[in-house]
C-alpha cells in the first residue's frame, strides 16, 4: 500500500491530539505502520503513544546541538505503542520566536533524513489549532499531506474554524493535490450535533466520516498517558476509534471543499438553534441602555 | 550637442516610456518631468517616495540601510549591532567612507561589524536571549564603547522579538544607553523611512538625556552640524570654516560624531542642516521641543558656500557676520585659483546626476562654478519637499527623474549624451563601458572631501581628471579604422 499522508486540523482544544492518537492506535491494531508528526510547539501530540510527558522535539534538540544539521533521525524519532513512530517538531514557548518556521524546519529535516522512506502506511500530522501562517500550512503543501481531516463539534466556534480551514485547503488544493477527506465530529453532547455536522459536511462538499461520542474513559486513559485502545481495549469507546480507523482506511471521498459564506454558516446555526435571529436594534447597546429603553 | 528644448525633453520622456506596458508606463510617467522654474510646487509635475515597481532595477536601499548605514553607523563611539542574519551587517560594513578619528576596536568602532548572526534556531526560538548575551559580551570586550544601538534586520520584525525590553534591561546592567531601532528592511519604500525611524530613535532614546542638566558651559555661538556624514572628510573641511568665522561646533551628526555630542545638541543655538532629507526630522523636533532654529546650508562650491556662510551668520551678531566675510575673503585667492585652473578645461561640459536625497541639487552650484551645466538630475529616495527645492536650482527644460529605472537612465544618457555622469557604484561600470566619464557621487570615488573650500579644490581636480582623462580617446579598438582617427587626435 502506498504511503498515505493525512493532516488533522481543527479549532484549538477540540481534541485533535487525543483523537489522532486514539485513531492511530486503532490503525496500528489493524496492522498498519503509522508515524505521527506533531506540528505544535506544545509538543503534546505523542504522549499517549509514548507514555511520556512530552518527547524531545526536533527544534529543541537542534537548538541544543547547535543546528538542525547536527541532528540524526534516531535522536528525534521515538517508537511507542504497537511500533507507532513518533516525532514532534516543537518550537518556542508562547510569545517569542517563530513557531511556524519551526514546523517548516522540522518537516524539511524529516524529509531530508528520509523519515518517510521507511515502510510506512500512514503519516499523521497533528497541527496547531489555527493555520495562522505559512508554517502551519507546511503539512498540506505539495508532496506532503494529501488528506485533511477536520476535527469539530456542534459548537459555533468549532464550526467557524472548520469552515476557515476549508478555505485554507481550497488555496492549496488549487496548487497541489491536497483534498478535504472528512469531518470528525468529536462530540460535546450538544443538541442534534450529528445532524448539524452532517449538514455542515454536506455544505462543505464532504462527509462526516465518524461521530465520536463523548465518554469519560478517554479522560481516564489520558491521565494514564494512554489511548483508550491500549488502556481498556474492551471499552465501547475503543470500538468507536477502531471504527474511525477502519473508515479512514476505506475512505475514498477526497474533495476540494466548498467553504460557505458567513451568512450561510449563521443560517445553519440558527436553523439548529445555536444562534438567535440577529436583532439589529440591540447592536452596540450596553446593558444599562437596554434597561432604560 | 546643444541642450534640448522643453518640447524635445518631453518627447524624450514619452519615447523612453513607450516600451513599458500600459500600467507601468502610467506609473513611471509620474516620476519623470521636464523642469519648469515657474512651478511653485513640485507635486504638480513629479511624484516621489512611492513603491518601486518590480523588475525596473531600482537602486534604492532599505530602511535598515537608512538607519544603520546612514544615520547611526557613523556615530563612532557606539557599537551598532546588526541584529539578525549576518549578511546585512557584513555587506554594509565599512563601505561608506565616513571617516573618523579614533582607534578602531578600542574607542571607536566605525568600520567593524557587530552582528547577532541569526541561525534557524534563533528564528524559531527568538533572538532575545542571544541579543542580551551579545550586549554583555560587547561590554566585556569593548569597555570603552559609550553605548549600543540595536539595528533590526527583517526577521526581527517578523518574529516579533521584544528588543525594547532587552535594551532597557541591558542598559541598566551595563549602565550605558542601549537604543533599539525598528528599522526592519521591509518597512517603507526606500532607505528614507530608515532615516526617519533612526531620527525618531535618537529623539526617544538619546536627545533628552541631558535635559535639566546645565553643567555644560555654553556660548552664544554654539552650533551643530546636522546631516554631514563626513564622507572622505567632508565634515572636517566644513567645520573649519564655521570655526574660522567664530562659531563653536558642539556636535557633528553623524560623521565622526559621538554619543556625547548628540546628547549635547539640544544646548546649541542653531542647527545647521546639510542633508535635509535624512535629518530634517530631528531638526524639526529640536525646534519644537527646545526652540532651536535650524537652517539648511550648502557647502559645495564657492558660490553656495559664500551664500551659506552669510545665511548662517544672519542668525548671529556682527562679529559672526564679519567672520563670514573674513572667511570668504581669506579663501578667495584659493578658490579663484581653482576656478582659473579648471574652468577652461571644464567650461560648457554637461552633467547628469542621479544620487540619493541631497546631492542631486546640492552639487549643482559647484558644477556651475566650474562653468559646467547639470542637464538632468534625480533622486533615489527624495520626497516632494526635496523636489520643491530642486526646481529652482535646475535650468528650464532640463530633465528630472525620480527613482529612475536602469532602462530609463541608460536611454536618457544615450539621447542627452552628457559629458559626465555623477551617480553611484551600481551605475558606474555601465556608463564607463558606454564610454562616458563617470564620478561616484555617493562615496566621492575614494576621494574627497568635497565640502568647503578645501573640498572644492579636490572636487574640481577630480572632475577634470575624469572628464579629460585620455582613456576616453581610446574607446575604439585600434583595428577599427573608421571614426577612430578623430578620437586618437583628440587624445594626442
Amino acid at each position: 500500500m502506498a504511503l498515505r499522508q493525512c493532516a488533522i486540523y481543527g479549532k484549538g482544544g477540540i481534541g485533535k491530539s487525543t483523537t489522532t492518537q486514539n485513531l492511530v492506535a486503532g490503525l496500528a491494531e489493524l496492522g498498519k505502520k503509522v508515524m505521527i508528526v506533531g506540528c505544535d510547539p506544545k509538543a503534546d501530540s505523542t504522549r499517549l503513544i509514548l507514555h511520556a510527558k512530552a518527547q524531545n522535539s526536533i527544534m529543541q534538540m537542534a537548538a541544543e546541538a547547535g543546528s538542525v544539521e547536527d541532528l540524526e533521525l534516531e535522536d528525534v524519532l521515538k517508537t511507542g505503542y504497537r511500533e507507532i513512530k513518533c516525532v514532534e517538531s516543537g518550537g518556542p514557548e508562547p510569545g517569542v520566536g517563530c513557531a511556524g518556521r519551526g514546523v517548516i524546519t522540522a518537516i524539511n529535516f524529516l524529509e531530508e533524513e528520509g523519515a518517510y522512506e521507511e515502510d510506512l502506511d500512514f503519516v499523521f500530522y497533528d497541527v496547531l489549532g489555527d493555520v495562522v501562517c505559512g508554517g502551519f500550512a507546511m503539512p498540506i503543501r505539495e508532496n506532503k499531506a494529501q488528506e485533511i481531516y477536520i476535527v469539530c463539534s456542534g459548537e459555533m466556534m468549532a464550526m467557524y474554524a472548520a469552515n476557515n480551514i476549508a478555505k485554507g485547503i481550497v488555496k492549496y488544493a488549487n496548487s497541489g493535490g491536497v483534498r478535504l477527506a472528512g469531518l470528525i465530529c468529536n462530540s460535546r453532547n450538544t443538541a442534534r450535533e450529528d445532524e448539524l455536522i452532517m449538514e455542515l459536511a454536506r455544505q462543505l462538499g464532504t462527509q462526516m466520516i465518524h461521530f465520536v461520542p463523548r465518554d469519560n474513559v478517554v479522560q481516564r486513559a489520558e491521565i494514564r498517558r494512554m489511548t483508550v485502545i491500549e488502556y481498556e481495549p474492551t471499552a465501547k469507546q475503543a470500538q468507536e476509534y477502531r471504527d474511525l480507523a477502519q473508515k479512514i482506511i476505506d475512505n475514498k471521498m477526497f474533495v476540494i471543499p466548498t467553504p460557505i459564506t458567513m451568512d450561510a454558516l449563521e443560517d445553519l446555526l440558527m436553523q439548529f438553534g445555536l444562534m438567535d435571529e440577529e436583532d439589529e436594534s440591540i447592536v452596540g447597546k450596553t446593558a444599562a441602555e437596554e434597561a432604560t429603553a | 550637442m546643444t541642450n534640448l528644448t522643453k518640447e524635445e525633453t518631453q518627447a524624450l520622456i514619452s519615447e523612453v516610456l513607450e516600451v513599458y506596458p500600459e500600467k507601468a508606463k502610467k506609473d513611471r510617467a509620474k516620476h519623470l518631468a521636464v523642469n519648469d522654474q515657474s512651478i511653485e510646487q513640485s507635486k504638480k509635475c513629479i511624484t516621489s517616495n512611492r513603491k518601486s515597481l518590480p523588475g525596473v532595477m531600482t537602486v534604492r536601499g532599505c530602511a535598515y540601510a537608512g538607519s544603520k548605514g546612514v544615520v547611526w553607523g557613523p556615530i563612532k563611539d557606539m557599537i551598532h549591532i546588526s541584529h539578525g542574519p549576518v549578511g546585512c551587517g557584513q555587506y554594509s560594513r565599512a563601505g561608506r567612507r565616513n571617516y573618523y578619528v579614533g582607534t578602531t576596536g578600542i574607542n571607536t568602532f566605525g568600520t567593524m561589524n557587530f552582528t547577532s548572526d541569526f541561525q534557524e534556531k534563533d528564528i524559531v526560538f527568538g533572538g532575545d536571549k542571544k541579543l542580551a548575551k551579545l550586549i554583555t559580551e560587547i561590554e566585556g570586550l569593548f569597555p570603552l564603547a559609550k553605548g549600543i544601538s540595536v539595528q533590526s534586520e527583517c526577521p526581527i520584525g517578523l518574529i516579533g522579538d521584544d528588543i525594547e525590553a532587552v535594551s532597557k534591561k541591558a542598559s541598566k546592567e551595563i549602565n550605558k544607553p542601549v537604543v533599539p531601532v525598528r528599522c526592519e528592511g521591509f518597512r517603507g519604500v526606500s532607505q528614507s523611512l530608515g532615516h526617519h525611524i533612526a531620527n525618531d530613535a535618537i529623539r526617544d532614546w538619546v536627545l533628552d538625556k541631558r535635559d535639566g542638566d546645565n553643567s555644560f558651559v555654553t556660548t552664544p555661538y554654539d552650533v551643530s552640524i546636522i546631516g554631514d556624514y563626513n564622507i572622505g572628510g567632508d565634515a572636517w573641511s566644513s567645520r573649519t570654516l564655521l570655526e574660522e568665522m567664530g562659531l563653536r561646533v558642539v556636535s557633528q551628526w553623524s560623521g565622526d560624531g559621538t554619543l556625547a555630542e548628540m546628547e549635547l545638541t539640544p544646548k546649541v543655538k542653531l542647527n545647521l542642516l546639510h542633508c535635509y532629507r535624512s535629518m530634517n526630522y530631528i531638526s524639526r523636533h529640536m525646534e519644537e521641543k527646545y526652540g532651536i532654529p535650524w537652517v539648511e546650508y550648502n557647502f559645495f562650491g564657492p558660490t553656495k558656500i559664500a551664500e551659506s556662510l552669510r545665511k548662517i551668520a544672519g542668525y548671529f551678531d556682527d562679529s559672526i557676520k564679519e567672520g563670514a566675510e573674513r572667511v570668504i575673503e581669506r579663501y578667495k585667492a584659493q578658490y579663484d585659483a581653482v576656478i582659473a585652473k579648471y574652468r577652461p578645461r571644464l567650461e560648457g561640459k554637461r552633467v547628469m546626476l542621479y544620487v540619493g536625497g541631497l546631492r542631486p541639487r546640492h552639487v549643482i552650484g559647484a558644477y556651475e562654478d566650474l562653468g559646467m551645466e547639470v542637464v538632468g538630475t534625480g533622486y533615489e529616495f527624495a520626497h516632494n519637499d526635496d523636489y520643491d527645492r530642486t526646481i529652482k536650482d535646475m535650468g528650464n527644460a532640463t530633465l528630472i527623474y525620480d527613482d529612475v529605472t536602469g532602462y530609463e537612465f541608460e536611454e536618457f544618457v544615450k539621447k542627452i549624451k552628457p559629458d559626465l555622469i555623477g551617480s553611484g557604484i551600481k551605475e558606474k561600470y555601465i556608463f564607463q563601458k558606454m564610454g562616458i566619464p563617470f564620478r561616484q557621487m555617493h562615496s566621492w570615488d575614494y576621494s574627497g572631501p568635497y565640502h568647503g573650500y578645501d573640498g572644492f579644490a579636490i572636487f574640481a581636480r577630480d572632475m577634470d581628471m575624469t572628464l579629460n582623462n585620455p582613456c576616453w580617446g581610446k574607446m575604439k579598438a585600434p583595428w577599427i579604422k573608421d571614426e577612430a582617427a578623430p578620437a586618437v587626435a583628440a587624445a594626442a
